[in-house]
């Protein structure tokens, strides 16, 4: 039998997961309510936050390296995380309002064929850019010591402090959206936006600025991703891609273009990966070889949120919290 | 100059590099053409949907995929001597091209109903990140399967057999490839001159009108889909031949995104488009990677160039029309 | 139009000018020079060219292409090389999954291929052939000296996981070959996953009194620094790949300590390693790794063939490789009759060494180790 405390572990981690998730999905959901646009590189704004992170944590601890970046094996000493952290969401909100201003507003008129095109030929750009910059190598980047650590929670548990902090953060972040989207000018305009976009124009909003401030905002969200996650995983080309499709699934289920639909997908996402990969392998042990079991197990887990995300179609085509599909 | 010359022009390159291989004893630039051939073929299908149909499916892998693990299974079993099902039926492998491009077909258009009506019942937006989603699916499930090499793939070691010829020759395998390829644009070519093609257009255009006078646009877009999906399967069954292995890098996103590329290259909505895109991609490729490891940097660059300013693509642009007459 | 004219000109041209050379040796080498796990084959390429230039040689003429780590890719090159190249050896490939596509292919060609890093078992049994020869190591045989590891240092249970991908079993199914104690769980993780909480909670539930793990690359960093900051500390062995001098940095101090198996360490002691590290360290400004090393001795390897017979001469030269006659960095190395490697395994420990996370060696895991697959090697 599986004892309470691993259950109540994975359901905190599935929670971690999803609150991670929510972060990268509501810049999608953002960018897609207000302009119409799809956004494949959203992937991307999120490596672009690891490596500025990572960058900025070496550039400020360092005294071993010479040259710009640090070569292999070389530790540096710790530098400032939260200068980092700043500086991810600098750089992902400058590189996505840079990406904004040339060339997605071209993009708004047009078709989503043409922004899957452009904007997957930005993931290339992105990544092989990166590479070029910072060579094929796995960047450093750890937890700040103040984070680190496990903290006793009740029940016996103990848990790392560092994903509390994460799901803390993430649960912030999206009180503050909800904020700014009910309560604020700037809330008011996106939603005026959202459900008509020439009446915003003549009403004499700057909608050039709104489009870019709102793009910068769900780039600056992934860059944060990236950063936090990085710290905890690897910093390496790529890293953003398997995040963004999972950040579709969610918004899929959740109703594109809603920020609750984008919270209540990415936790039911975050959970359901999560005890799948608990469960199932556990579930088939009851009646095959342990070592089948386990493989079987993981090959139905890897599969479980896209086969959730099926089900949900088929009965709500629009996801949970769209208008209309 | 005109579609018609373009497209003429695109059938002669196709043939002039293997002959130029041959004359030159240089035999790989006939396997290049071979492979232009094949993923032009994948873009094929793509176009149906995407160009004709105005679906975007970013999901195409998933079809290519399935048609080369058909080829790939069932050569793997004609090889090792087992059968692929011993219950209900007895079902033997076989290496017979002809059998394998049967079953790929099959399969593929199989895969696409199935995906196409959950898919199809969704639009836009919701219909990329689906395509997408399910495409993806399956590619983790290729990849944790472990009876057909999961991860590591399938090799096939030999190319299967067609009616006597020697298919690992790589003119007679081109032949084979191209031949295929002009039957499967020729099928295309009269089913978007049918009446069933006017009705896709007319789905895409607007759909309301066409509901109006009484033709069902989900079922039009399914017809399309499935079609679409049995032609990159064929396809994909044909890069396995070509390549003599399977793995399911095939079915990753990627693979569903440069399919997509070559489609755009080209041109949309022309019937041979897909192959001067994709034999642009090939070129790209071969020249900018000899020149740098960071070549796909270059192709980004130059993708986002195509679709802000050059939007009828390589057809679009020789022809000097818009690509909705094509 | 005029634009596709010119491409096609433009691609006979680019291919017409690679023609053949006279006498010597052509080397075909497929590495993975950009994409995901680029580092690794940089780090073979520069091993093997560095091993080249050392040599001063000039009749050995290399061909260097980028796989992108695609199996078609690298299948396309393969047909290249052998088709419009004319290479006599072929040589680089990084991934197992790659090897299987394009090795079967260009032996039964009559090509020689020397692998400089993946060593899937079913080349190793078998599939194996005369004309393929693996200069690293079959790929269970670090997992195996782990297994070896586990009971000198008196492991009881162990927890032992690995991507849901075949190189993933082997690496489980080598460590259960060796290890004596039990297995507390098996768990199989998705391939580039890179959050691990899930599994750790399981560690930390499990009555366990070890971990053994391989995911190599960056899945490696993510499961190091997710372990090292939950608070569970039972030890960890694992193979080199997930700590070797490329990745270190990024895994940071959360791999101080660790135990590692590994046929190579910089820090070997014969006068060859040591003249390797101090050159390549010159050469390109920084520590090799495991890869490295294995690239400068698959050069080393054809190089001393090729003093001893002509490539045109297949069995002369065959046997030549056999006889691996060249001082190998690892100290002593020889062939098993499957042309698999027979050699010392060790155990190293991450360390920091002024300032840099480096490994050194602390005991031998397995002596004189062959692989498991040998006896099913008919050739």
């Amino acid at each position: 039998m599986m004892p309470a405390t691993l259950i109540a572990e994975q359901v905190l981690n599935g929670l971690q997961f999803g609150v991670m998730l929510f972060l990268m999905s509501a810049g999608l959901t953002l960018v897609f309510g207000v302009m119409g646009l799809i956004n494949l590189a959203h992937g991307s704004l999120y490596m672009v936050g690891a490596f500025a992170c990572a960058a900025v944590v070496a550039a400020t601890g360092s005294s071993y390296w010479v040259g710009p970046f640090p070569s292999p094996g070389v530790v540096a000493p710790p530098g400032s995380f939260w200068l980092g952290l700043a500086a991810s969401l600098a750089a992902a909100a400058a590189a996505g309002a840079l990406v904004e201003v040339t060339l997605m507003r071209r993009l708004y008129q047009r078709g989503h064929l043409d922004q899957v095109l452009v904007t997957f030929a930005l993931i290339l750009v992105f990544s092989e850019g990166i590479r070029w910059i910072f060579g094929a190598f796995p960047l450093y980047l750890d937890i700040p010591p103040s984070l680190g650590g496990t903290v006793p929670l009740p029940g016996g548990l103990d848990y790392p402090l560092y994903r509390l902090v994460i799901i803390a953060a993430g649960l912030a972040v999206a009180a503050g959206l909800f904020q700014l989207v009910s309560r604020t000018r700037l809330g008011m305009r996106i939603r005026a936006g959202e459900s008509d976009r020439e009446m915003i124009a003549a009403i004499g909003v700057n909608i050039r600025a709104l489009y870019t401030a709102v793009f910068a905002l769900g780039a600056a969200l992934a860059g944060f991703a990236g950063a936090v996650i990085g710290s905890i995983t690897s910093v390496e080309v790529g890293m953003g891609e398997p995040v963004l499709i999972l950040a579709f699934v969610v918004i899929v289920i959740g109703g594109i273009g809603s920020i609750k639909g984008a919270l209540v997908g990415a936790i039911l996402v975050g959970v359901t990966d999560t005890m799948g990969r608990l469960l199932l392998p556990a579930l088939f042990a009851t009646f095959l070889e342990p070592a089948d079991a386990a493989a079987t197990g993981a090959s139905l887990a890897s599969m479980l949120i896209y086969l959730l995300m099926a089900l949900i179609l088929f009965f709500r085509p629009g996801g949970l919290f769209g208008k209309v599909a | 100059m005109t579609a018609r010359i373009a497209s003429t022009a695109v059938v002669l390159l196709l043939l002039a590099v293997p002959l130029a291989g041959t004359v030159l004893d240089e035999p790989w630039l006939i396997t290049l053409a071979t492979r232009v051939a094949i993923l032009g073929m994948a873009g094929v299908g793509l176009n149906l949907v995407l160009g004709y149909g105005g679906m975007v499916s970013l999901g195409h892998a998933a079809y290519f995929g399935v048609g080369g693990y058909v080829a790939g299974i069932l050569a793997h079993h004609a090889l090792e001597g087992h059968p692929v099902l011993a219950w209900p039926i007895a079902l033997g492998g076989t290496d017979s091209m002809i059998v394998i491009w049967l079953v790929a077909i099959v399969c593929g258009a199989l895969l696409a109903l199935l995906i196409g009506c959950l898919s199809l019942r969704t639009t836009g937006v919701y219909f990329i990140m689906i395509t997408l989603a399910f495409a993806q699916m399956i590619y983790y499930f290729t990849v944790s399967w472990p009876a057909y090499g999961g991860e590591d793939g399938l090799p096939i070691y030999l190319r299967n057999s067609l009616v006597g010829l020697d298919t690992m020759d790589p003119m007679t395998f081109f032949l084979i490839v191209f031949a295929a390829l002009v039957v499967v644009i020729f099928l295309v070519s009269r089913v978007v001159r049918s009446r069933f093609g006017l009705a896709l257009t007319a789905v895409r255009q607007n759909e309301a009108r066409v509901r109006s006078v009484g033709i069902g646009g989900f079922r039009i877009r399914l017809v399309a889909f499935v079609m679409s999906g049995a032609i990159t399967a064929l396809a994909g069954a044909l890069f396995v031949d070509l390549n003599r292995f399977v793995s399911p890098s095939m079915l990753s996103w990627h693979t569903s995104g440069e399919i997509m590329v070559f489609v755009i290259l080209g041109g949309v909505a022309r019937l041979w488009g897909p192959i001067a895109g994709a034999a642009l991609y090939v070129f790209l490729e071969q020249v900018l990677g000899s020149m740098t490891d960071h070549w796909q940097f270059w192709v980004g660059l130059l993708l986002i160039a195509v679709v802000l300013h050059a939007r009828g693509g390589i057809m679009g642009f020789t022809s000097g029309r818009r690509s909705d007459d094509g | 139009m005029r634009a596709l004219v010119t491409a096609g000109a433009a691609l006979v041209l680019c291919a017409a000018s690679v023609t053949a050379s006279a006498d010597g040796l052509k080397v075909g080498m497929i590495t993975t020079l950009s994409g995901g796990g680029s580092a690794l084959g940089v780090d073979v390429r520069d091993g093997f060219m560095l091993a080249l230039d050392q040599s001063g040689r000039t009749d050995i003429d290399v061909v260097i292409e980028d796989d992108q780590r695609k199996p078609e890719i690298a299948v396309q090159i393969a047909d290249k090389m052998v088709q419009s190249d004319n290479v006599d050896v072929l040589t680089g490939i990084i991934w197992s999954n790659l090897a299987i596509a394009v090795v079967p292919s260009v032996v039964r060609q009559g090509k020689f291929y020397l692998s400089p890093n993946a060593g899937p078992s079913k080349l190793a049994g078998e599939g194996c052939h005369e004309n393929y020869f693996n200069v690293a190591w079959q790929n269970d045989n670090l997992h195996e000296a782990a297994g070896g590891h586990a009971n000198d240092a008196g492991f009881a249970k162990s927890f032992i996981l690995a991507p849901n991908y075949p190189a993933g079993h082997d690496a489980l199914t080598g460590y259960k070959r060796f290890f004596t104690g039990e297995i507390a769980a098996e768990v199989y993780t998705e391939l580039g996953q890179t959050d691990y909480a899930a599994e750790i909670a399981q560690i930390r539930a499990s009555d366990a009194d070890s971990v053994f793990f391989f995911l190599p690359g960056g899945m490696g960093i993510s499961f190091m620094k997710q372990y090292a900051g939950s608070g569970v500390d039972l030890p960890v062995v694992g193979p080199a790949f997930s700590f070797d001098q490329g990745i270190l940095n990024a895994v940071g101090e959360a791999a101080l300590g660790v135990r590692n198996t590994s046929q190579w360490s910089k820090d070997l002691d014969n006068a060859a390693n040591q003249a390797f590290v101090a050159s390549f360290q010159e050469a390109y400004g920084r520590l090799p790794s495991l890869y490295a090393s294995q690239g400068f001795d698959t050069a080393n390897l054809l190089i001393s063939a090729l003093d001893k017979a002509d490539v045109s001469d297949a069995d002369a030269f065959r046997e030549a490789l056999r006889a691996a006659d060249f001082t190998s960095v690892r100290g002593d190395f020889m062939f098993g009759p499957n042309h698999h490697p027979v050699q010392d395994i060790y155990v190293r420990e991450v360390v920091m060494e002024d300032g840099v996370l480096t490994n050194r060696i602390v005991s031998l895991a397995l002596e004189d180790h062959a692989d498991a697959y040998a006896g099913e090697c008919s050739m």
